[in-house]
């Protein structure tokens, strides 16, 4: 692969139905360039729950993916209220999502460990009352 | 199981993607939290809920499954049956509970493998 293949998006934050539109087309792309269905599903997923976050804490932000000839990387940028403790904020179960989220079905506390857990490497960025990024990269060679 | 064995086990309506009823599967899962869907499922073909927002055929569709039963009689909106028409997804809509269609659906012989982390 000569050059990176880049693909930006918006995430509007008002809009809880349309969150997961990006994911949604970063699949499809990924799809169409040949990648392995474990390769697609894990990048997926994880922007699929950093976008949900992106949308119920911060008003949404942007979206970056980036595939270079090993990895593909997904920068998501927010200029949201900012995470106080990263290390609670990643602990399975934890959550600060309203009760009106549960009932949409999310806010368990999983998203951010999720997001660990089906990437190579993950680090967060971030300043309270300034914004959260989020950059996560998924190795496609074996 | 063939998705036509589970519309017909659940007296289901077929909402949309009927061309796709003779795809087979091999496990399912049940639940409302789709933050669960994501933590903890894997190769499960099958969703059986009974939340209705665009999210949990988003979800379905992120986790590669095949087909959404929406439980309890509930129907989901036009642009739910859109989304999951672009996306493959057969959606059947029953009027039996949760855990009603899942007891059903396991004993027709479609089991839930062990809850598996990814």
């Amino acid at each position: 692969m000569a050059d990176n293949i880049t693909f930006h998006f918006d995430v509007h934050g008002d809009n809880f139905s349309s969150a997961g539109e990006a994911s949604q087309l970063v699949k499809k792309k990924l799809r169409q360039l040949g990648f392995t269905p474990d390769v697609i599903r894990r990048v997926s997923i994880a922007m699929y729950e950093g976008e949900i976050n992106m949308v119920i804490h911060a008003d949404g932000g942007a979206a970056d993916v980036t595939v270079t000839d090993e990895d593909i990387i997904i920068v998501l940028a927010d200029r949201g209220p900012g995470i106080p403790d990263v290390e609670l904020a990643m602990q399975e179960g934890y959550s600060t999502a309203r009760e009106h989220i549960r009932s949409l079905g999310f806010g368990a506390g999983m998203g951010l460990p999720n997001m660990k857990k089906y990437t190579d490497t993950m680090t967060i960025d971030t300043e309270i009352g300034v914004g959260t990024t989020i950059t996560m990269t998924v190795k496609h060679k074996a | 199981m063939k998705i036509r064995e589970i519309k017909d086990l659940l007296e289901a309506e077929v909402l949309c993607c009927e061309e796709y009823l003779d795809h087979e599967v091999y496990s399912a899962c049940c639940s409302d939290m789709m933050s669960d869907v994501l933590a903890y499922v894997k190769d499960q073909g099958v969703l059986l809920t009974g939340l209705i927002n665009s999210q949990v055929v988003r979800t379905a569709s992120m986790m590669d499954m095949v087909c959404v039963v929406f439980v309890r009689g509930k129907s989901p909106g036009l642009d739910m049956i859109e989304l999951a028409e672009d996306c493959g997804i057969v959606v059947l809509k029953t009027n039996h509970r949760a855990y009603e269609a899942a007891g059903i659906l396991y004993c027709g012989g479609l089991t839930g493998n062990t809850c598996k982390e990814a």
